[in-house]
């Protein structure tokens, strides 16, 4: 029991690491897909919300309730959103004398 | 362990897993949507896995708030515009922040007398950043939507005021930590919570909303944190680690990209911001040339190469499709034409990528602060739509100016200047900018849409 917060904390610090190394390889282009894509995964609040809505204890479970429905609005229309922007980036090969070579490349 | 929880900790792991190449998939345009879906995979096992957890056993409520929030997110996320993108992100940042706020709550009431004190402390941490981040976010929700005032709005003392409460919860978190069962102070630490969001935010003016929305990010990903912490989840704790890691790098370069250091956005941006008119009245007396559009026109038409400047007046008039217009007009005349996006143009992170994705502008013609910086000497025309203190010369000379040192384009060493400019007035920072009154610059004074449109009529006739 007492060694299970240093255990947590040796996960929460090397996570930081991991994420900071892999946002930082993020260009400024995807900046906002970036955010919204984060913040759809930290709706994964949504875990610790379903054990509050789900639990015996009934003021638990109408917070838990409001919980889940906020947290489920995030994830669902973070993932949405995102996906929705992240369709609009595209390289257009438009006036640009060069859409055979591209389409070789697409086809192996 | 039970079989179901080693079944429950491994699909989480697998979720973690998920979420880090997600992100992994967000290094290029190419793979970033195939990133996304192990995003969305992860998200699905970790929460069917949830369902099998032991202290889960009704699940009337939970269906209810599935079914309610997928609803509302679809609808949302189905309607809203393009340039409504800060207020979708900061509304978010809010829901995540009430969601943990109220977790936080209910599990004091739950078992607050029995938890250890580490958990303890955890759990107010948690309630005391969800709830701040949740009013924080509703405001500057507000400042975006208009309903509250842009401009910073300061009263006396209030740095003072907003540490000693900081410091206040600290202290309170920790006398939870030795005597959990007094739900005075418990409830007290989540009042504070609420109120300092408030008062944190409304000292910051519109255009320092880049900083303040990652800053925002990063606490709703801590609190995250702190609630993985509470309830012993790893999972909470890689994904709100991930969330925050993620918000802390945009803001310290976010803050880069204004020249604050990290240390002033964290602690001073609270308050310090450019305070309104101390630049002194404008002075509208000084000579400007107001072009026409055939002015415009003629510039752009006898120009062999042009780069767009968008700001945040861009996002107002919605001109991101009229701007792609014309430069697909110019384009066919045998221009060529390039984007210069400033880190902090808009009013979030990557705010005018977006824009100009929706608008259907190939991502490869938008270049960043330094890429596009040498160009402007060799090239013809610059169109500023809508951005003002990223285009500010005194950033790099005026040490008495309030921007002086935030890392500015080189707009003014073009050979003409079109900007596109609603009037002279300068903006909510009032800080004077000397490239308007440039004798290579035009002004092109009125609704930028409008503008934009009139000189691709402009460049068709000619």
């Amino acid at each position: 029991m007492s060694g299970e917060w240093i255990f947590n904390l040796y996960v929460f610090v090397l996570a930081t690491f991991v994420g900071y190394q892999v946002i930082a390889r993020v260009p400024p282009l995807l900046h906002t897909p970036l955010m919204s894509g984060t913040n759809a995964i930290s709706g994964i609040s949504l875990v610790a919300s379903l054990i509050a809505a789900g639990s015996h204890h009934h003021l638990s479970q109408i917070l838990g309730f409001i919980a889940v429905t906020c947290a489920t609005i995030n994830v669902v229309g973070g993932f949405l959103i995102t996906d929705r922007m992240l369709r609009m980036f595209r390289r257009k090969p438009d006036a640009k004398p060069a859409p055979l070579s591209q389409d070789r490349q697409g086809k192996p | 362990m039970t079989p179901t929880a080693v079944l429950l900790s491994l699909s989480y792991l697998v979720s973690a897993v998920l979420f880090i190449l997600c992100l992994r998939g967000l290094s290029g345009p190419q793979t970033a949507r195939r990133g996304l879906f192990l995003g969305e995979l992860g998200m699905l096992i970790a929460v069917v896995a949830t369902l099998l957890h032991k202290e889960v056993v009704s699940y009337e409520w939970i269906l209810a708030g599935l079914l309610l929030g997928s609803t509302i997110g679809v609808a949302i996320s189905a309607t809203i515009p393009m340039t409504k993108m800060p207020e979708r992100i900061a509304l978010s940042h809010s829901f995540g922040g009430l969601a943990t706020g109220l977790v936080g709550i209910a599990e004091y009431m739950r078992e607050g007398e029995h938890l250890s004190a580490f958990k303890m402390g955890a759990l107010g941490f948690e309630t005391f950043l969800g709830l701040l981040t949740f009013t924080g976010s509703i405001m500057a929700f507000g400042k975006l939507q208009g309903f509250i005032s842009g401009a910073p709005i300061t009263w006396k003392g209030q740095n003072v005021a907003n540490i000693g409460l900081f410091f206040g919860s600290l202290v309170a978190i920790g006398l939870l930590v030795v005597r959990p069962e007094l739900h005075v102070v418990f409830f007290g630490i989540a009042a504070v919570g609420l109120a300092l969001g408030v008062m944190a935010v409304l000292p910051i003016g519109g255009a320092d909303m880049p900083v303040v929305i990652s800053l925002l990010n990063s606490y709703a990903g801590l609190a995250a944190c702190a609630t993985g912490f509470a309830l012993g989840s790893q999972i909470l704790i890689i994904s709100g680690a991930l969330d925050g890691s993620s918000g802390l790098l945009l803001s310290m370069l976010m803050s880069k990209a204004i020249n604050r250091s990290f240390a002033n956005v964290l602690f001073g941006a609270f308050g310090t911001s450019l305070t309104p008119g101390a630049a002194g009245a404008p002075q509208l007396t000084k000579a400007y040339n107001e072009a026409t559009i055939e002015d415009a026109g003629a510039v752009l038409k006898a120009s062999q190469s042009v780069i767009f400047v968008p700001g945040y007046g861009m996002a107002v008039s919605q001109a991101q499709h009229a701007v792609r217009d014309l430069a697909a007009a110019l384009e066919r005349r045998g221009v060529d034409v390039k984007y210069a996006i400033h880190p902090v143009a808009g009013r979030m992170p990557g705010h005018m990528n977006v824009l100009l994705a929706e608008a259907n502008v190939s991502y490869d013609k938008l270049f960043d602060l330094d890429d596009i910086n040498d160009d402007f000497a060799r090239t013809d025309a610059v169109v500023i739509v809508g951005a003002n203190d990223v285009v500010n010369p005194a950033a790099k000379k005026d040490k008495t100016s309030p921007i002086y040192g935030m890392p500015v384009f080189n707009v003014e060493q073009a050979r003409s200047v079109l900007v596109l400019k609603r009037s002279m007035n300068p903006g909510f920072s009032g800080v004077e900018n000397e490239l308007f009154f440039a004798p290579n610059t035009m002004m092109v004074l009125g609704d930028a849409k409008k503008t934009l449109l009139a000189l691709i009529g402009e460049l068709k006739e000619g």
